[in-house]
């Protein structure tokens, strides 16, 4: 824990860091009519650095031994993230609702580990009652690729 | 005037698809109270898209009503399962779930809905009285005024919210500096933008409740490994009319309940502190405390009624003064501005049939809810019997929707997956969520008012303590503020215990 917390509030005072220096360069003063584009970030970065550098020393003055997490959290952790990222990912190429069914399938398959019928069924049906109400009822577009193309949408 | 716009406001209510409307978001809205992942603040944001060509009306009634049965359905987990939905139904399952073990979930649930009832009702009877009266107040409200309530605001969350002060501040920060990224409207520079022009669009705050309580509260209950192992629920009428009977006994504990969750929800971050305190008070004023903790019926009906009557009062300062009380509202508020609305004292004059509309909708909503919840219980129920590796890809799907569909952008959804993974990280290390989101939310409304302020002053801080109801409330915000220094000392002086850390709102 007290790694994660000293890492993540360093992290804070990094970003705090960046969000000053580009205030900097937009003026933190008056402008022409009024505080200029920087004045608010500014003021804002400052007391989130130096609130951070003051959790860093809390932290760094605990005594605690719980960990942040343990490698057997970690796993099923990864196993939403990852294939989650691919999904997105895959998204970009072959639209939502493609990547959507295969990804509702392989979840639920690997780790799941549901019948294939089950499997086909749900993965299939949710894409396209999605579609359904959103492209066909709420006329709210998603992102498309070629099977939709094809299929005339 | 008040009776006829409330009036007005019923006949929009009552309108058949408005009750539809009411009917589905509480449907949804269970079941999002039910799910782990998703709660209030990101089913809203979910169905957002899809009321944009809806009339504003019947949308702030499809999503008030949705938020309404999410209050309802965190204490079906609470008792049956023994895991809260929602922080502010963790008092609930000190009582609800031993009494569901003996055999009496449905004397629990039946209480527990309707306590639920009775503080949004009390609730909403205020809201009626007191908002129309409130937003006369905020229309003479100038620059100063606002910035003022919204020092107000997050000093709420830094002195009542809990946890370490110093990381409510951190969230505020990151919440306030997210909401500057991007164009400034003022002088038109584009801020912290770095030649990126994926971050010229900024950070939309409903992409970031998306990722941070869907996606890292996912992440969150993979990682506690869930098992469900609950309790099954026994409904019938005859429970519920005999639970009824008895109810009427408790209403000391009723009225008091009402008064702590009004007074605690209208400000920010209410709604869990106000059930632990109204949980504690009812222990505290028992005949028989020992028997809290075992499977006592005022143990469910003390937090379930602050619950509700702070998860509504949370909506007063939202539709007054435009400043949301919780992250759901603040969706909802989201909503207000995409709708074509402003939200804001002027909406009582300029909108009066949508304001009313949702007033209105309040008390219909609620009766609609305990009578739909109250019928449906095994069906919610059952929902967390769907197996884990079906419902997480349904939820991560789900958000991708929802992201994408706000500004029809790719970019949204990788946004979306960072938010989920910072949510998760912040949660753990306790950097609360809710001040984030709401920073977020209320950014460029602070620094206008910030900006306007200081020009009117010729630059000086003193005209947020010149003008009188602005220096009221700016000295009651760094009075709150000042709480988590004040506080230990206070009790220090005066020999009371040091007081154990609360839990966080969310």
């Amino acid at each position: 824990m007290r790694a994660a917390d000293s890492i993540t509030a360093s992290i804070l005072m990094a970003l705090g860091g960046i969000v000053i220096f580009d205030a900097l360069r937009l003026g933190i003063g008056w402008g022409t009519d009024g505080p200029g584009s920087g004045f608010f970030p500014f003021w804002l970065a400052l007391i989130m650095v130096v609130t951070c550098a003051v959790i860093l020393l809390q932290t760094l003055r605990s005594r605690s031994d719980e960990k942040f997490v343990t490698l057997q959290q970690l796993g099923p952790v990864f196993k939403v993230i990852g294939p989650a990222t691919a999904m997105v990912l895959l998204t970009e190429f072959v639209g939502l609702y493609v990547a959507a069914a295969l990804y509702l399938g392989i979840y639920m398959r690997w780790v799941g580990r549901h019948s294939w019928i089950t499997v086909i069924v749900l993965a299939v049906s949710v894409p396209v009652l999605t579609f359904m109400i959103f492209e066909l009822w709420f006329l709210v577009p998603m992102p498309k690729g070629p099977l939709e193309d094809w299929l005339g949408y | 005037m008040g009776i006829e716009n409330l009036f007005l406001g019923f006949q929009q209510a009552l309108a058949h698809e408005n009750l539809l409307y009411a009917a589905i978001g509480i449907m949804l809205g269970t079941i999002v109270g039910v799910l782990p992942g998703l709660g209030g603040a990101n089913g809203v944001a979910i169905l957002l898209p899809l009321t944009l060509r809806m009339p504003p009306t019947s949308a702030i009634i499809l999503l008030t009503s949705l938020y309404w049965g999410a209050l309802f359905g965190g204490a079906i987990t609470s008792i049956l399962f023994n895991i809260p939905g929602e922080p502010w139904s963790v008092a609930t399952t000190f009582d609800g779930y031993p009494m569901a073990r003996q055999g009496r979930s449905g004397q629990a649930l039946t209480g527990a809905f309707t306590s639920s009832f009775v503080g949004a009702l009390f609730a909403t009877v205020l809201i009626t009285v007191f908002a129309p009266l409130l937003a006369d107040v905020a229309l003479r409200f100038g620059p100063p005024e606002i910035f003022s309530i919204q020092l107000l605001t997050f000093s709420a969350f830094v002195g009542l919210g809990g946890g370490n002060p110093l990381k409510t501040v951190v969230s505020i920060m990151i919440g306030f500096i997210l909401a500057a990224v991007g164009l400034d409207i003022v002088t038109g520079q584009l801020r912290m933008t770095f030649g990126f022009t994926g971050l010229m669009q900024g950070f939309d705050f409903i992409i970031a409740v998306i990722g941070l309580f869907g996606i890292g509260e996912i992440l969150l209950s993979v990682e506690e490994g869930l098992s469900f192992k609950g309790v099954s629920s026994k409904m019938n009428l005859h429970v519920v009319l005999d639970t009824w009977k008895i109810l009427p006994r408790y209403w000391r504990t009723f009225a008091r309940s009402c008064l702590i969750g009004f007074w605690m929800g209208f400000k920010p971050g209410g709604a869990t502190p106000a059930s632990f305190m109204s949980y504690s008070f009812a222990k505290r004023f028992s005949k028989n405390p020992e028997a809290f903790g075992k499977g006592e019926l005022e143990g469910v009906i003390a937090p379930e009624t602050a619950a509700h009557a702070a998860g509504v009062a949370a909506m007063l300062p939202m539709i007054t003064l435009g400043i949301p009380g919780s992250p759901t509202a603040a969706v909802m508020l989201g909503g207000l501005i995409i709708w074509g609305l402003q939200p804001g004292p002027l909406l009582f004059t300029e909108k009066p049939d949508f304001v009313w509309g949702l007033i209105a909708s309040m008390y219909t909503g609620n009766i609609l809810g305990v009578l739909m919840v109250l019928a449906f219980v095994p069906f919610f129920a059952a929902i967390l019997r769907v197996p884990f590796a079906i419902l997480t890809p349904l939820i991560v799907v789900l958000c991708a929707i929802g992201s994408y569909a706000v500004h029809n952008s790719m970019l949204d959804v990788w946004y979306m997956l960072i938010f989920g993974v910072v949510g998760y990280v912040f949660k753990k290390l306790d950097y609360p969520l809710a001040p984030l989101v709401l920073a977020l939310v209320l950014g460029d409304m602070a620094e206008n008012a910030l900006r306007q302020s200081l020009i009117m002053s010729q630059g000086s801080l003193a005209i947020f303590f010149d003008r009188p109801i602005a220096g009221v409330i700016t000295v009651v915000a760094i009075l709150f503020f000042m709480m988590p220094i004040i506080g230990p000392w206070w009790r220090r002086l005066r020999g009371l215990p040091v007081s154990a850390p609360t839990p966080r709102e969310i």
